[in-house]
């Protein structure tokens, strides 16, 4: 400390005094930072505030920044998403949330209903969509997102499950039937996506139960199990995302079923000899749409990021997202993917007049909307597939 | 002989008290709660994917009535039993070679890398394994050169065991390690004094010395093998799935977690009557001694 008798020394600590100052401030300078943070620190948190958090519950890959990024940007919001694997697990996943946790709502399209019949989603403005430029008809007036003439779910977009197969083992034109999967070369090389919905309603599909392969009585319910118990001794594994993925890619699995493009459609960008295709019994088509979740304080952002994704910038973002392609659903989001990804819009059909173009599929009556089963319980069916795994 | 001089025990020690109070309150907050809790669910309903507190037996029934259900049950006892005998008899050579054969630096360093795996993902080593046994890859590459194969070693019960060993062989050749290296060396050295055969030696001598060590060590590879649901999915191709993985259908699938619940508990009550008889057996004759 300094001695105040001392009359040199204020000369001599002069200096040192101002270097100490740099390396530690001292405590009035510590004060005045401290209460101009202090004074600050609701500015910063409204600075902070600014940007707008939307809370998205979706399939992964619909928050990534392949998809939201430009709009973010564009927008001063950030998406915080939460993301399920599966119908049963979204629904769980709202139904254990106080209400308004999550903004907006993906779901695949025969959840919607089960979702409205619950609350968990408000009614929406059929104005505010482009409804007037969709692709086809049952798209404006999608089963389940309408109720009593009121809009509760948006129509975002779409794929197709079918053969999924290497080209190196099966041919195109064994893949045209699910026969291919029982193919003698290919035993104990076809795997199953871990699902029982898409693979039974494949299954009803081989034994020609066509548009009402959901609605099974006793007996055609009975002969689904046993065309499924059939293909048993082919079967290799039973694989989630992931696995798919990777048993695809190394050649471990030479056909797949329960799956379609949105797989093989990312290893064939790869370069992997992997397709997929809808055979002449038919395929599934999986719809993804969006909702608005109830008691969202954040309503007007949400139906502002929908109009986006519907517009055709957000078709095309939707149709290339990185995690698994899809359909777009519009007109002009279709123009728009073949403008600037013609590539893209060649793969995956979305030209009019090519073979297997997902428009002209559900005219021919060959695509049926993946549903639940309506004559037994998704109980019945999940407890089939668990014996089926044990066979 | 007791001494009338020692003094005798407080019915209250509160020193002792404050030490144990941490470990009495982390295992009745971690591990008691959530097990009494998992219990209880076992009797709830599920309404509209809602948990709907009751007391019912639906779920008990319904579970061990199923064929399936057993069916895997009794697969993984016995891939957990194959995972435990498969990796001890491997794991004890190289054991047995840190604790007696090797310099004190070198069994630091070979214990040391035995760690390092536990530094990296188990999801990611799993995965990589998919490069070593896909019938395009190293092993099958390998074999090819002398005209064998290819094999198929993915999504196989094979492939299931070596995810299981990839979790256990490290740390069972640890714990297999410790054992050995605690035993009296001057015990082995009278077993050679007095004309014991070396192989004689190992197994009248070395495994009874070390054999609470060695039963630990085996148990710990049970229970991670039974309770393990990454290699049975990711290698054995779910086909037929295992009880871990049996809990994740029962979930995905009308959000049953009281079923799986069910699953969940029958998996404790296996493990805990397990992890008694085998501690039972281990430190038997040290009691009677």
């Amino acid at each position: 400390m300094r001695d105040p008798e001392n009359k040199q020394q204020p000369e001599l600590t002069h200096e040192p005094e101002k270097d100490t100052a740099v390396a530690s401030p001292n405590r009035r300078k510590l004060l005045k930072a401290g209460g101009a943070a202090i004074l600050g620190a609701p500015y910063i948190s409204r600075a902070w505030a600014s940007v707008t958090e939307i809370n998205m519950l979706a399939w992964y890959g619909h928050g990534e920044p392949d998809v939201v990024a430009e709009y973010e940007a564009a927008n001063n919001v950030k998406f915080k998403p939460k993301y399920y694997a599966g119908g049963d697990n979204m629904l769980a996943l709202i139904a254990q949330s106080p209400p308004g946790t999550y903004d907006l709502i993906l779901s695949d399209a025969e959840f919607v209903q089960q979702l409205n019949a619950a609350g968990y989603i408000e009614e929406m403005n059929a104005a505010d969509y482009p409804f007037d430029d969709m692709l086809h008809d049952d798209f404006t007036k999608f089963p389940g997102h309408w109720k009593d003439d009121k809009l509760f779910s948006m129509i975002l977009r779409g794929g197709h499950l079918g053969v999924s197969y290497n080209k190196n083992a099966i041919t195109a034109e064994e893949a045209q039937s699910y026969q291919c999967f029982w193919k003698p070369e290919v035993k104990g090389k076809v795997g199953h996506f871990d699902w029982h919905l898409p693979n039974l309603g494949m299954m009803s599909l081989y034994d020609g139960n066509g548009a009402s392969l959901w609605d099974l009585d006793d007996k055609k319910w009975n002969q689904v199990q046993e065309t499924t118990t059939s293909l048993r001794s082919q079967v290799g594994g039973f694989f989630d995302y992931g696995g798919t993925f990777n048993s695809l890619k190394n050649g471990e699995m030479l056909a797949m079923c329960g799956i379609g493009d949105w797989i093989t459609g990312v290893l064939e960008k790869d370069g992997a000899p992997v397709a997929s295709v809808i055979p002449k019994e038919g395929g599934i088509q999986f719809t993804e749409s969006y909702s608005i979740g109830k008691g969202s304080e954040k309503a007007a952002e949400v139906v502002k990021f929908i109009q986006y994704m519907m517009s055709p910038e957000g078709q095309v973002k939707s149709a290339q997202m990185a995690a698994y392609p899809g359909f777009c659903v519009t007109k002009a989001g279709r123009a728009k993917l073949i403008e600037t990804d013609k590539k893209e819009a060649e793969r995956s059909h979305q030209i009019e007049g090519m073979a297997n173009e997902p428009i002209a599929l559900i005219n021919d009556g060959r695509i049926h909307y993946r549903d639940i089963p309506q004559q037994q319980s998704l109980e019945d069916w999940n407890d089939y597939w668990s014996e089926y795994k044990n066979a | 002989m007791s001494s009338n001089n020692t003094p005798a025990r407080k019915w209250f020690d509160g020193y002792a008290m404050t030490w144990r109070l941490p470990i009495i309150f982390w295992q009745a907050l971690f591990f008691i709660g959530p097990l009494v809790f998992m219990v209880a669910m076992s009797f709830f309903l599920v309404k509209n994917y809602r948990m709907v507190e009751a007391f019912e037996f639906k779920n008990w029934e319904k579970m061990l009535t199923r064929g399936y259900f057993w069916d895997s049950y009794f697969l993984t006892l016995a891939l957990a039993t194959l995972s435990t005998v498969v990796t001890s008899l491997l794991a004890f050579p190289a054991a047995f070679a840190l604790a007696f054969k090797v310099s004190p630096a070198v069994r630091r360093w070979a214990i040391f890398l035995l760690i390092i795996p536990f530094f990296t993902s188990y999801l990611v080593r799993i995965f990589s394994w998919y490069v070593i046994l896909a019938e395009s890859g190293v092993v099958n590459a390998l074999l090819a050169h002398i005209g064998l194969g290819p094999y198929t070693m993915l999504n196989t019960k094979f492939g299931t065991l070596v995810g299981y060993m990839t979790l256990t062989l490290p740390l069972v050749v640890v714990l297999q390690t410790f054992a050995l290296s605690n035993i009296d060396r001057n015990l082995v050295q009278a077993a050679h004094n007095l004309g014991c055969p070396p192989w004689r030696t190992v197994y009248a001598v070395i495994v009874p010395l070390a054999k609470t060590g060695l039963v630990v060590a085996a148990l710990f590879c049970f229970i991670l093998s039974f309770g393990d649901f990454v290699s049975p999915y990711y290698l054995g191709g779910s086909k037929p799935p295992t009880l871990p993985i049996l809990i994740i259908d029962t979930t995905k699938s009308g959000q049953q977690w009281p079923r799986a619940a069910v699953v969940a508990v029958v998996m404790m009550i296996t493990l805990i009557s397990i992890a008694f008889a085998a501690l039972a057996v281990a430190y038997r004759k040290r009691v009677s001694r």
